[in-house]
């Protein structure tokens, strides 16, 4: 579609008209795709909404990349022929708002202006009728339940990253010097592809517990059994111990993402500088502390990072282990029972809100990082 | 891997010794065993699921049956019982009497229950079955046959349909996403532009911004403009909580080509135009292919979004939707547990093996989603 578009439109007849008149075609073009896409947004909208309607969801998808993609191809190109025609210096001015625009426009209706409006939320009352000022907030950090929900990320944040980038590191340096690096990578990177859901329904499996005299079904307890003690309820008991047995899940999770780059790392310190920390007697406890670590400093950060603002949003994990019960509930969870379960907007904004304002020290710095940039 | 390192030209690789090798294969060994018992007990019988570990199915020591004894109506099951020499109550022989290298357990309820001559040797419970699948895949009542002959009628959890609806969320959502994203990085990378820098640093700014806090705002949108529960609303969503990453992942893949390439294509006098579709597009096969496949197992294995925006309508459900439901309503029922959790892992799975080299270099490229 997108080859096929501007030669409907031949560049040299259009080019023939005066000023006005070779705009009509391009125009009317593009009010035609334009149609197209409102048209086809009714029609799916109406098609899912039917509740009785048997359309197989495959039918629905085949014409929704039709629509959707071949919409937005159709939209852009009849766009830009619009915008060629136009009188100098239009075109110049105009053309690169065609190739960014879009994704601005997306940007700022689904991420920039919802992040403004929760915010105003938040100063509102549970009904988002009047302001409150910063009540929701008050009323967030004196709440002895969200201070608990407030420790739990703490310790996600805290143990779930150190962890997480420790395991990345240690088998990044063992794979690097055994033989089966790639089915030891292949292997640890695995659980990356599966879903939290997914995750929360196998570790649920592992820590799954049966009364003291029946079979165990449960690996852990199984093990523990074994061991002559007592079967636990792993994820239910002994708060805030039982916090970490929903943290290794994801520990087991993000390994392999963190052991992905620090491999790519260390693949990277040049050989001579670890060649000649050898020769002159350094050990290999040495050579890693000393040389390895502060070379991949960068990635560390990086990874670090990453996985502390993945910890902070850490939802679908607890929610499919424990609902949050049990003293388990974390920022996330809290957000979305205030929301959905009882329905207190302004209370549910003011926790997002709080979110936000955590990542903001990782913002500033993808944004420092960028001021700094040279060439752009 | 020993070609890698040999490039650097300094002496060989040193391959570490037992201790290298012993440390990996058990860190490799703590990281399969959850999966494998997962993959192991979704094709065991329901009955065995719930009654023994999945690592019987290996090789081990066990009691097994070897005969067994019908006791008549006759027998008082309220005193003292004596079989083949060994005298018990009721409860005694339920946890089962050791005696002469052989055990005898009482199977079943006092009635019409029956005794096992059990000894202990090898065994392994191999008795494997489709079921579960069928079950999790039916849509309506599915019937079960059960290993002891019996049959189970439960509803079935339509997770073919579902696994439909996953995939008909998750293409969209890839594509979409990645043709915006293209066009913008397109046009960061070579067109000069008034507010180009700080456009581009909401790009950057909007990289870590936490999804919840668009949540609620966005839903009100959906909810006004009337597609709230449908697929239109979980795309638009993915689509804009993708596009930061999308933006600036293929913005330091497209900045980075051949700046003669394309300035030569700019003196023959190609449009803009032309060259994103002749030039760039081809050229960024990798890098498209790279965000592809980690959107796409973004989307595939997303709850959050597809909670909120699907919500509770059961027939736009996706499949980490409904395998949440089963946790929460029949969270003991392993059977459909193991093998629903199978079933949502199956493309990704797939998706993985097939282009891992791909999904490392898109991890590779960037660092943080939102």
């Amino acid at each position: 579609m997108a080859t096929t578009m501007p030669r409907s439109i031949p560049p040299d007849v259009a080019r023939g008209g005066s000023g006005a008149s070779r705009l009509v075609l391009p125009l009317l073009a593009l009010l035609a795709s334009l149609a197209i896409l409102v048209g086809g947004f009714v029609l799916l909208r109406d098609l899912q909404t039917q509740q009785s309607s048997s359309v197989s969801p495959i039918v629905t998808a085949g014409l929704a990349i039709l629509w959707g993609v071949g919409g937005l191809v159709l939209l852009f190109v009849t766009l830009y022929q619009v915008v060629e025609r136009l009188p100098k210096p239009w075109p110049a001015r105009l053309e690169p708002w065609v190739f960014v625009g879009p994704a601005l426009i997306m940007l700022i209706w689904t991420l920039a202006l919802p992040a403004l409006r929760t915010f105003i939320l938040s100063l509102q009352d549970a009904n988002s009728v009047s302001f409150v000022g910063f009540q929701n907030y008050l009323g967030v950090f004196s709440d002895q339940g969200m201070l608990t929900v407030f420790r739990n990320n703490l310790l996600w944040m805290l143990f779930g990253t150190s962890l997480t980038v420790s395991f990345g590191l240690l088998v990044a340096v063992l794979a690097d010097r055994s033989r089966f690096e790639t089915l030891a990578k292949s292997l640890i990177f695995l659980p990356m592809a599966i879903s939290f859901v997914g995750a929360g329904v196998i570790w649920n499996f592992v820590y799954a517990a049966k009364p003291v005299d029946a079979p165990q079904i449960g690996l852990l307890n199984s093990i523990v059994v074994g061991l002559g003690g007592q079967p636990q309820a792993w994820t239910a008991f002994n708060p805030p111990w039982n916090n970490f047995f929903l943290i290794a899940i994801v520990i087991w999770l993000q390994t392999g993402y963190s052991m992905v780059l620090f491999s790519a790392a260390i693949k990277g310190i040049p050989a001579e500088i670890l060649e000649a920390a050898r020769v002159d007697g350094a050990t290999e406890p040495q050579v890693f502390f000393q040389i390895m670590i502060p070379y991949i400093m960068g990635t560390i950060i990086t990874v670090g990072t990453t996985i502390i603002i993945f910890t902070l949003k850490i939802f679908d994990v607890v929610i499919v282990m424990t609902g949050g019960q049990y003293g388990t509930s974390v920022i996330a969870t809290e957000f979305y029972r205030q929301y959905f379960t009882y329905n207190n907007n302004g209370y549910g904004s003011a926790i997002a809100t709080i979110l936000l304002i955590a990542v903001m020290p990782v913002m500033a710095y993808n944004l420092r990082q960028f001021a700094q940039r040279e060439v752009f | 891997m020993a070609k890698g390192k040999s490039k650097k030209g300094t002496g060989q690789k040193r391959f570490g010794g037992f201790w290298v090798n012993g440390g990996l294969i058990i860190i490799c060994l703590l990281w399969t065993i959850p999966v494998l018992g997962l993959l192991i007990s979704s094709f065991r019988d329901r009955l065995d699921i719930n009654s023994s570990g999945w690592w019987t199915v290996f090789p081990h020591q066990d009691w097994v049956e070897v005969d067994k004894i019908t006791p008549g109506p006759e027998v008082d099951r309220n005193a003292p019982m004596t079989f083949e020499g060994v005298t018990g109550t009721f409860e005694d022989f339920t946890k089962g009497i050791e005696s002469n290298g052989q055990r005898l357990q009482w199977i079943g309820n006092r009635r019409i229950g029956y005794l096992e001559v059990q000894k202990y040797q090898w065994t392994a419970n191999t008795a494997f079955t489709l079921e579960n699948y069928k079950q999790v895949l039916a849509s309506g009542d599915y019937t079960a046959q059960l290993k002891d002959g019996t049959t189970e009628t439960q509803i079935g959890d339509n997770m073919g349909r579902t696994f439909l609806n996953s995939l008909a969320v998750a293409i969209p959502a890839t594509v979409i996403p990645i043709f915006f994203a293209a066009l913008a990085a397109y046009g960061f990378a070579w067109m000069r532009f008034p507010a180009r820098r700080m456009a581009f640093a909401l790009v950057i700014a909007l990289l870590a911004v936490p999804l919840q806090v668009a949540l609620v705002p966005l839903l009100r949108d959906d909810l006004t403009i009337g597609i709230n529960g449908t697929y239109l609303a979980v795309w638009l969503a993915h689509t804009g909580f993708g596009l930061p990453l999308a933006t600036y992942l293929l913005y330091n893949y497209i900045s980075g080509l051949p700046r003669d390439i394309l300035e030569s294509s700019f003196i023959d006098g190609a449009s803009h135009y032309t060259i994103f579709v002749k030039h760039i597009l081809p050229l960024s096969v990798p890098a498209l292919a790279a965000f592809a496949i980690f959107q796409f197992l973004w989307v595939w294995n997303d709850y959050l979004v597809a909670l909120i925006f699907i919500g509770a309508s059961p027939t736009n459900q996706v499949l980490t939707q409904r395998l949440a439901e089963i946790v929460g309503s029949r969270g003991q029922d392993w059977h459909l547990l193991t093998a629903g959790a199978f079933v949502t892992m199956l493309l990704p799975l797939a998706v993985f093996f097939g282009l891992q080299r791909f999904f490392v270099r898109g991890l590779l490229a960037g660092s943080v989603k939102g």
